[in-house]
């Protein structure tokens, strides 16, 4: 094992396009003891009006996938300020503070500077930095030399975010169609896919949840207000501010639990159990909407069948729920109905057998007639801009697929981890990945078994990562690429689906710092130096947004200086009455019973398996997300690192006190495996079950030049040596791993 | 004369720090210090527990001691009642962040004591405070105290509301919703 | 079970998680206050009853200190400020709410008298010390017409500035520890004292020694009597002032008090001094030493304590 992983080192980029002048700054910062001084922000003189000429870009945030749109705010062309752009949906003038915040990733001294290479010199790997010329000629080189040998097929794409857009486009160019991004398989896959089997069409991003017209929502480990999808979190407030109920299931004493009429403080793995029980509940006792569930769904009589022995009683010793608040919490439920949301959460790859845990959410929906209706889901609309005209794609003969036959029947888009196992060649595959483009991703604190995908990167013969930061993964990569940040650059348009169809548009508010390039800018070079230039008839990013936005009536100037426009026409968001809706489902209807499921061989109706508990003297690893950050992409963001600097592990009050534990003492995290966590700070605390501790993900950064980051906290990530697949769709189920504490 | 005071719904309140970054863009507050900052007061034993979240700063009082304790007068109160720092007259004594049972103020690395100023600038203009433009769950409430149909004022008659401290006489104008 | 997080913002230098906005700078500051307040007290005191010759310490020689040890506390207090360059604002307001402005304008007042009085005394300490100036000596002369008037003023003075060093530190009310009257008259009782110990280290005579001996006994003594009542005050009163009180009664500060300033500074000298009067034992400067330091002490835990004692939640 150990060999093969000194194929490829591991390097700190340290150092290399680093000029005197942040090096200096470095210094600064170490004798001031950290504290420093401010990033050059302008600076407002506080008594009187703003010094100096204000000018604002609209931009569209990247520092999460909501994607709200607003405006930074430049003095004299120096940075002040980002705020929420009025007309947005996804934002309604106010932005989360992440987005607040989001000068930090133009401003943060550590980003990479220049394109590096990974060079070999007596024995010892290093990165020499280079020109765009020279890392994009390599780059072009080597892939031309993957399709020569084993075809264009054995490259596939990692992304998440905007830029991604162009390299998908020139990874198709180039006749492979293997693009994956970690937000299917490692987070709301299980959720798309259980939903359009049963209601034909997904949740999509963003949530098509009514949530300010919802009267009960009930949120399975959903931790909004932690998790801060920003409209998410807005309604979820006006509906709570509105007195409406909210029924929190969670191991822990969350932030949207401090809000809830209801919080069930569930045995971790045993939310099935719950969720059926609530089902024979509303079922037993009639308390679905009789009209709807008659007219719209299909297998009712199969479901009463199914969940018959799924009583409360039956729950209470698996979730430690007691029986008389299960039903409690299903009249309430019912009560509201149909402005009853049980929200299908997003990150559910949990247990490995999340699509049907989604499923029973999604048939509780069902039951309370929530879906297309006022408070539940709405019909979202979609803008009508043209994609971009491009010649036909070359077809690809193969595709990662192929690396899994007969498994994971019912995945709509490539797996990440599975892209990485079909990576790491063995007998029984007879292709395996030779080369990966790495966008916006940092595989290795996002896929779980980090250990795992270093093994994959050992066999590939290119590795290009396109990141801002010098992430971990750029440590791997054989050729690094510094994009800009995105308040620096264009980016293809935001059309997405919502209450209200709109188009927005990010403009560059500054120039690129340093030698970093905007993603459409280096794809667009990539993709003409590997011989693509008919895919590239556009000679730059103003021109293919004019473009695309051509026959809309919209030019990219008004676009400049609304940011977003709003567009009028739409569809109605719920079902109408007297118009019969149409379910894109084999039987056309909302299938209680999933045909498909069926035909597969999985259960049709969801069934109860539990899960191992931990074995004595350790607790289930648990985690999430703080509100200030957003994974490891701003632990190192000079404005929001202040705000938590590192992470913490929740322990129950009374296990500490067993376990000789303070308050903000340092402690280490063994998993089952044996691998040890970064030192981290306990939080001892009433908030959370005696059998999991919790932790924020995105922590324990192990690049030294993040050099807020490094080593501040624990990373999650590295705990996960085990995954629980879920055999439907893919999905690794992350939180099947044990831990026990030892003090540092 | 208006007396500017904020109302603060917990209810509403997810803790989320907005409010913090955006006074630290606005005010370009330095790194390591803030004029906001979010307190989480739970109260209970597992699994019967209640929280409250707040946004916490300068509360400007009307009693204000840092007002009272400052030798130069650097510290002082502002048209509304607003309690401002005039940093050109502040020598960095910090007796007036002794007197502040709040923990308000800092010193900023200039020299000088810093710390909420109700976003002069803002208010000035008939803007509300950027911390409470901000506030993605708008749990924020900027007025007069004084006029008894502002906002402020019937929040503060419609829902039972607490201030900090009380008992230190200070007569903070921040109140909390619960 | 109450859990109470500061969750983000905060963690700001100096400030958290426990007030350290003051370091040894100002202790030192109120110490030399005091003990420059407790030398002129007594100088200008028995300079008034006629009692220069029977006691040239007291009058005459360490009154001679007090100016350089004012101008050393003025310094600490100018290293303390965060915005040295601003130091001129305290002399741009006075502010009568402000015990700070109290102290500065006091302070504006007694260094120039100090200075004056050690003028007047220098020549009969060092009888060899010239003038370079004429006019020196022109002032010098003036200034010994009106010794009298002088000396009552530093009377007053010394008073204001013994107490000042406590208001200062009492009219916080934030820090509960800090906000008891007690404070002032226990400074001003710590001043007197370690002024008198002052002049016991510098004294030769034997009658002197012995006055003041009995002087700081009495000092020494209502000290005591005011630290009982102090926590006796905190124990009758709120909840917080309790909770304050209990940094020195199982807290933190509880062996750093108690041993430092009660039975080291107080204590153990009061003992030894009464012993000494007695003639049991043979007079040494060994408690004039131990009042020194332990009047140091008294300040510098206060003012640490008084930065850890909030109101809590
Ligand atoms: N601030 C911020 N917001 C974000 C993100 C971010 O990085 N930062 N990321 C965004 C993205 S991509 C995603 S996918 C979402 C994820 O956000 P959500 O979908 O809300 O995340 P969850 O998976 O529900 O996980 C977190 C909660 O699940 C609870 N939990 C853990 N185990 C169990 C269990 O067995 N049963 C139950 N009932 N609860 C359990 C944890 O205690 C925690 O409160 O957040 C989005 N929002
Ligand atoms: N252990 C564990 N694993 C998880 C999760 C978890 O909670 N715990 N959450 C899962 C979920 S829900 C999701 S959605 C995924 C998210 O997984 P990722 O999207 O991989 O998460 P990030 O940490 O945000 O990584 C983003 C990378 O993009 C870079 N980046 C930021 N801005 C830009 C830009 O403008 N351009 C470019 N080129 N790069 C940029 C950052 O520097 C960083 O390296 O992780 C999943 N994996
Ligand atoms: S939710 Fe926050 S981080 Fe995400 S896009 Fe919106 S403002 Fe940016
Ligand atoms: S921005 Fe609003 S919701 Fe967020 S912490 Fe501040 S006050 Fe609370
Ligand atoms: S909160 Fe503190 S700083 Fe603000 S006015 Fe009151 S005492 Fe002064
Ligand atoms: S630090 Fe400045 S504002 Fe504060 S009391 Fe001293 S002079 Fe006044
Ligand atoms: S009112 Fe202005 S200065 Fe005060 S906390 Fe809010 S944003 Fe900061
Ligand atoms: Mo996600």
């Amino acid at each position: 094992m150990a060999k093969q992983f000194s194929r490829r080192e591991f390097i700190k980029i340290g150092g290399l396009g680093l000029g005197g002048a942040a090096v200096g700054t470095g210094i600064a910062h170490s004798v001031l003891g950290g504290l420093g001084t401010s990033p050059a922000l302008a600076n407002p003189v506080l008594s009187g009006a703003i010094d100096g000429v204000v000018s604002t870009t609209p931009t569209v945030c990247e520092i999460c996938f909501w994607k709200c749109a607003g405006w930074v705010h430049a003095v004299d062309g120096q940075p002040w300020k980002i705020t929420g752009n009025e007309a947005d949906t996804h934002c309604n003038g106010r932005l989360c503070p992440r987005g607040t915040g989001g000068l930090g990733a133009y401003l943060d001294e550590d980003r990479l500077r220049t394109p590096l290479i990974r060079t070999s010199a007596h024995g010892k790997q290093a990165f020499r930095e280079a020109s765009w010329d020279e890392a994009l000629t390599h780059i072009a080189e080597k892939l031309q030399k993957i399709a020569d040998e084993h075809g264009p097929e054995c490259v596939a794409l990692f992304t998440h975010g905007s830029g991604g857009s162009f390299f998908k486009h020139v990874l198709r160019a180039y006749g492979s169609n293997n693009i994956s991004a970690p937000s299917y398989a490692q987070c709301r896959g299980p959720r798309e896919e259980a939903y359009t089997l049963t209601f034909g069409e997904g949740v999509f991003s963003p949530e098509r949840t009514d949530i300010r017209n919802t009267r009960c929502l009930v949120l399975i480990g959903s931790h909004l207000g932690e998790n801060m999808h920003n409209t998410q979190v807005q309604e979820f407030a006006d509906m709570v501010g509105d007195g409406g109920s909210v029924i929190t299931v969670d191991p822990r004493y969350s932030v949207a639990a401090s809000k809830s009429k209801y919080w069930l403080p569930i045995r971790p793995a045993t939310d099935m159990a719950l969720m059926l029980a609530w089902i024979n509940v509303i079922v037993e006792e009639q308390l679905y909407d009789k009209d709807y569930v008659e007219s719209y769904t299909y297998g009712l009589d199969a479901l009463k069948h199914s969940v018959r022995d799924y009583t409360p009683e039956w729950a209470y010793p698996i979730t430690t729920i007691k029986p008389q608040l299960i039903r409690e919490t299903a009249r309430e439920m019912a009560h509201h109905k149909p402005a009853t949301l049980i929200h299908p959460g997003r990150h559910v790859t949990w247990y490995g057998d999340d699509t049907q845990r989604v499923r029973a959410g999604a048939i509780l929906n069902a039951l309370l007639g929530s879906w297309g209706r006022r408070g539940g889901f709405f019909y979202p609309n979609k803008a009508s801009i043209p994609k971009y005209k491009y010649p036909k794609y070359p077809t690809p003969t193969r595709t990662w697929k192929d690396a899994y036959p007969k498994q994971f029947p019912l995945a709509n888009l490539a797996l990440a981890n599975g892209i990485c196992d079909a990576t790491i060649p063995s007998p029984e595959r007879d292709c395996s990945f030779k080369g990966w483009l790495v966008y916006g991703t940092n595989l290795l604190m996002t896929l779980p078994q980090p250990k795992k995908t270093i093994e994959a990167i050992q066999n590939l013969d290119l590795l290009v990562a396109i990141d801002l930061m010098p992430a971990e993964i750029t440590g791997w990569a054989d050729v690094v690429l510094p994009e800009c940040s995105y308040l620096e650059r264009y980016d293809d348009l935001r059309v997405s689906p919502g209450r209200v169809p709109a188009v927005a548009l990010r403009a560059p508010a500054f120039e690129p710092k340093f030698n970093s390039k905007p993603g459409w800018w280096i794809a667009r070079e990539l993709g003409i130096k590997m011989g693509l230039e008919k895919y590239f008839p556009w000679q730059n990013i103003e021109e293919y947004l004019e473009s695309r936005l051509g026959g809309t009536g919209i030019s990219l100037d008004e676009l400049k200086k609304k940011g977003v426009i709003n567009l009028e026409e739409r569809d109605p968001i719920y079902f109408e009455d007297g118009v019969q809706p149409e379910f894109d489902t084999p039987t056309g209807k909302i299938e209680l019973y999933s045909t498909q499921l069926e035909e597969y061989g999985f259960d049709p109706v969801p069934k109860y398996t539990a899960h191992d508990r931990p074995p004595e003297g350790f607790m289930r690893l648990l985690y999430g997300r703080a509100p200030m950050h957003t994974f490891g992409r701003t632990t190192n963001n000079p404005l929001l690192t202040g705000l938590m600097p590192e992470n913490e592990v929740w322990i129950n009050r009374w296990v500490a006190r067993l376990l000789g534990i303070d308050h903000e003492q340092y402690v280490v995290l063994v998993n089952q495996d044996g691998v040890r966590s970064n030192k981290i700070k306990a939080k001892v605390t009433e908030r959370i079950r005696h059998d999991c501790v919790y932790m924020v993900h995105g922590f324990g950064h192990s690049d030294k030049r993040m050099r807020k980051a490094f080593l501040r906290g624990a990373d999650d990530a590295q705990l996960v040596t085990r995954v629980k697949i879920d055999p439907i769709m893919g999905g690794t189920g992350m939180r099947v791993n044990f831990v026990a504490v030892e003090a540092a | 004369m208006a007396r500017y005071g904020m109302v603060i719904d917990t209810k509403r309140c997810v803790g989320c720090a907005d409010c913090v970054v955006a006074c630290q863009t606005e005010n370009n507050v330095p790194e390591g210090f803030c004029r906001d900052w979010i307190v989480e007061a739970l109260d209970g034993e597992y699994p019967d527990l209640r929280m409250e979240i707040r946004s916490e700063r300068c509360n400007h009082c009307e009693n204000a001691p840092c007002v009272r304790c400052c030798p130069t007068g650097a510290s002082q109160i502002t048209d509304g009642g607003i309690v401002l720092v005039e940093e050109a007259e502040c020598t960095g004594c910090k007796a007036c962040i002794a007197s502040c049972p709040y923990d308000a103020r800092f010193v900023h690395p200039e020299g000088y004591v810093d710390k909420c100023t109700f976003c002069y600038h803002r208010v000035k203009e008939g803007q509300d405070p950027a911390c409470v433009a901000v506030c993605p769950t708008k749990c924020m409430h900027f007025g007069d105290l004084e006029d008894p149909h502002s906002e402020v004022s019937k929040l503060l008659r419609s829902r039972p509301n607490h201030a900090l401290i009380p008992e230190a006489g200070t007569k903070p104008k921040i109140f909390y919703l619960t | 079970m109450q859990e109470y997080t500061i969750t983000s913002g905060r963690n700001m230098a100096h400030i958290d998680p426990t007030l350290s906005i003051w370091g040894w700078e100002v202790p030192v500051y109120l110490y030399l206050g005091g003990l420059v307040a407790g030398v002129l007290f007594f100088s200008a005191l028995y300079f008034i009853r006629g009692k220069a010759d029977e006691m040239p310490t007291v009058v005459r020689v360490t009154p001679l200190l007090a100016p350089i040890l004012l101008g050393l506390g003025l310094f600490t207090l100018f290293l303390d400020l965060e915005y040295k360059l601003h130091v001129f604002r305290f002399y741009t307001n006075i502010r009568l709410e402000s015990p700070m402005s109290w102290g500065s304008w006091t302070l504006a007042a007694i260094f120039p008298l100090s200075l004056l009085w050690a003028a007047i005394h220098v020549g009969k300490v060092f009888p060899k010390w010239r003038w370079p100036f004429g006019w020196m000596d022109r002032m010098v002369a003036i200034a010994e017409t009106y010794a009298r008037p002088i000396a009552w003023s530093l009377i007053v003075y010394s008073v204001i500035l013994g107490i000042y060093t406590g208001i200062l530190l009492s009219a916080f009310n934030a820090r509960p520890i800090w906000n008891t009257a007690i404070l002032g008259p226990l400074f001003l009782a710590s001043g007197l004292s370690t002024g008198l110990a002052l002049n016991m280290l510098f004294s030769k005579e034997k009658n002197e020694l012995h006055l003041l001996g009995k002087i700081d006994v009495m000092t020494i003594a209502v000290e005591v009597f005011l630290i009982i009542h102090m926590f006796m005050g905190f124990l009758a009163s709120a909840e917080i002032h309790i909770q304050a009180a209990g940094l020195f009664l199982g807290g933190p500060f509880t062996a750093s008090f108690w041993v430092f300033v009660v039975a080291l500074g107080l204590l153990v000298p009061l003992l030894l001094e009464l012993l000494e009067l007695r003639g049991r034992i043979a007079a040494t400067k060994i408690p004039a030493l131990l009042v020194l330091a332990g009047g140091f002490f008294l300040r510098y835990i206060i003012v640490e304590a008084g930065q850890v004692s909030t109101w809590g939640l």
